[in-house]
């Protein structure tokens, strides 16, 4: 089977900061004979910061990204905020022709509104997990995990038509032999920047999102976005918190990577012991 | 009773031209400020708040904490049942609080947003660590969170170099206007 091959925007907090998040979906990728090719020269979303502050910057900086892709690539990006951003700003782009020209002539490419946007939840939507795998149900089996998606699943009205992912990790994870967590906390969002600005608030919605998937047996948690997990990591007021996974990490581990040893130890609540009890990774 | 002053409108329709949002459609249903993940950090839950700009009630809403601690998640408008998008009406009222120069209720927030941006403008990407030590150094706090800055860095979770953008150019088309730290007195 050939390989497809996919633009990848991997944004800030995967580039400079979540870097296990990072190798372990461009691990994912490669085993399901997927092929990223990172955006050449890409620039930050804007992130909240722009959209708050400063709506001009917000506008262009995407449109830059949008620029970039070379024509006929569907670009995946694996951040969920910096995803809203592009998606939102792609379709102001598609909606105003004034807005297209001042693309042009600044970034001397035609507007093409054919580009697809998505993100790593529509991926792997698309791979046959099974076509990979010949045991799945061992793959992680005994495991209690809490899937969490924060505020990724929640659209700004102008997206509503966007494809719903809810309900996708607890199916992977499941079909992978998981024992899938119901907690209720599932999409309560993490509080993004106010971990800076606001911690007390921020420590308030985390300690409460893990209190609760403890409560119901968790024994970790499952997130697709590299901001959650480290507010997850830093803003638990526990004191002894259950470990959270990249996604990624999990699937690559099931698939059978063998470099997650270099992921583990980048996380501030070790997974090593629960991996190990649950006889998931050898020691 | 409430006596609306005269032009008491004007607050609603500039801030509904500049978001294009018509938030004129709240029902006033509450759903929004019942899914706010961070009403207990806001001073107006964000049904109060689109009331507070319907009746032209400015300063009370521009100096409002509300604005800022909304960290435009969309949980509200997932699931309003008018489709009114809040955080985008939030986006034109934080734009408009800095450029009357009213009083800001978060200020830190502000200078966290600022640092930020000029990380932006400078690399092309944003810089953690870098953002993190300005921020500090502006309000003068350095104890606070320094265990978890350090585990980070620890963890190499704050990279110490930048990674930059190499099309300096196209920062200069973005950033027309340099980012400047907006000034803001404390309460």
């Amino acid at each position: 089977m050939g390989k497809k091959t996919y633009s990848f925007f991997p944004g800030c907090s995967l580039k400079a900061s979540g870097h296990e998040n990072t190798q372990s979906l461009l691990k994912f990728c490669d085993m399901v004979d997927i092929e990223l090719e990172e955006l050449p020269d890409w620039n930050c979303c804007g992130s909240s910061s722009a959209h708050s502050v400063n709506h001009d910057v917000a506008r262009d900086l995407p449109l830059r990204n949008i620029s970039l892709v070379p024509k006929g690539q569907p670009l995946l990006i694996a951040c969920p905020s910096c995803l809203i951003r592009l998606k939102q700003s792609f379709l102001g782009l598609k909606n105003d022709g004034n807005l297209q020209k001042k693309y042009e002539q600044d970034w001397g490419r035609p507007f093409d509104p054919g580009l697809e946007i998505i993100h790593f939840f529509e991926l792997f939507k698309r791979i046959q997990l099974k076509a990979y795998i010949k045991d799945p149900k061992t793959r992680l089996k005994g495991i209690k995990v809490a899937p969490y998606y924060g505020c990724m699943l929640s659209m700004p009205p102008d997206l509503r038509n966007e494809p719903s992912h809810y309900g996708l990790m607890e199916e992977a994870l499941s079909s992978l032999g998981a024992d899938v967590i119901s907690y209720g906390y599932e999409t309560q969002c993490c509080g993004t920047y106010l971990s800076v600005a606001k911690p007390k608030l921020s420590e308030r919605v985390v300690t409460q999102i893990i209190s609760r998937a403890m409560d119901a047996g968790a024994e970790c948690l499952v997130t697709a976005c590299a901001m959650c997990h480290l507010n997850l990591e830093i803003r638990c007021a526990l004191k002894n918190p259950i470990p959270a996974f990249h996604f990624s990490e999990l699937l690559s581990m099931a698939l059978g990577a063998e470099n997650q040893k270099k992921w583990f130890p980048k996380h501030i609540v070790d997974p090593l012991p629960l991996l190990k009890q649950r006889g998931l990774l050898k020691s | 009773m409430i006596a609306l002053k005269k032009g008491h409108g004007e607050l609603a329709r500039q801030i509904q031209e500049r978001s294009g949002i018509n938030f004129n459609a709240c029902l006033h249903c509450r759903t929004c400020t019942n899914a706010c993940p961070f009403v207990a950090g806001m001073d107006y839950p964000p049904n109060a708040l689109l009331r507070l700009v319907q009746m032209g009630m400015e300063q009370e809403a521009l100096e409002s904490s509300t604005i800022w601690v909304c960290v435009g998640c969309n949980t509200c408008c997932s699931f309003c049942p008018m489709a009114i998008d809040i955080p985008a009406v939030m986006d034109s009222l934080r734009e408009k609080a800095l450029a009357t120069g009213v009083k800001i209720a978060e200020p830190d927030i502000v200078s966290f947003h600022d640092e930020v941006l000029k990380t932006i403008e400078k690399y092309g990407r944003t810089h953690k660590l870098e953002i993190m030590m300005r921020y500090k150094l502006k309000k003068r706090d350095f104890l606070s969170d320094m265990g978890v800055g350090l585990k980070m860095l620890k963890k190499r979770k704050l990279d110490l170099t930048p990674s930059r953008i190499k099309d300096k150019q196209a920062l200069k088309k973005i950033f027309k206007k340099q980012i400047k730290q907006h000034k803001i007195d404390k309460q």
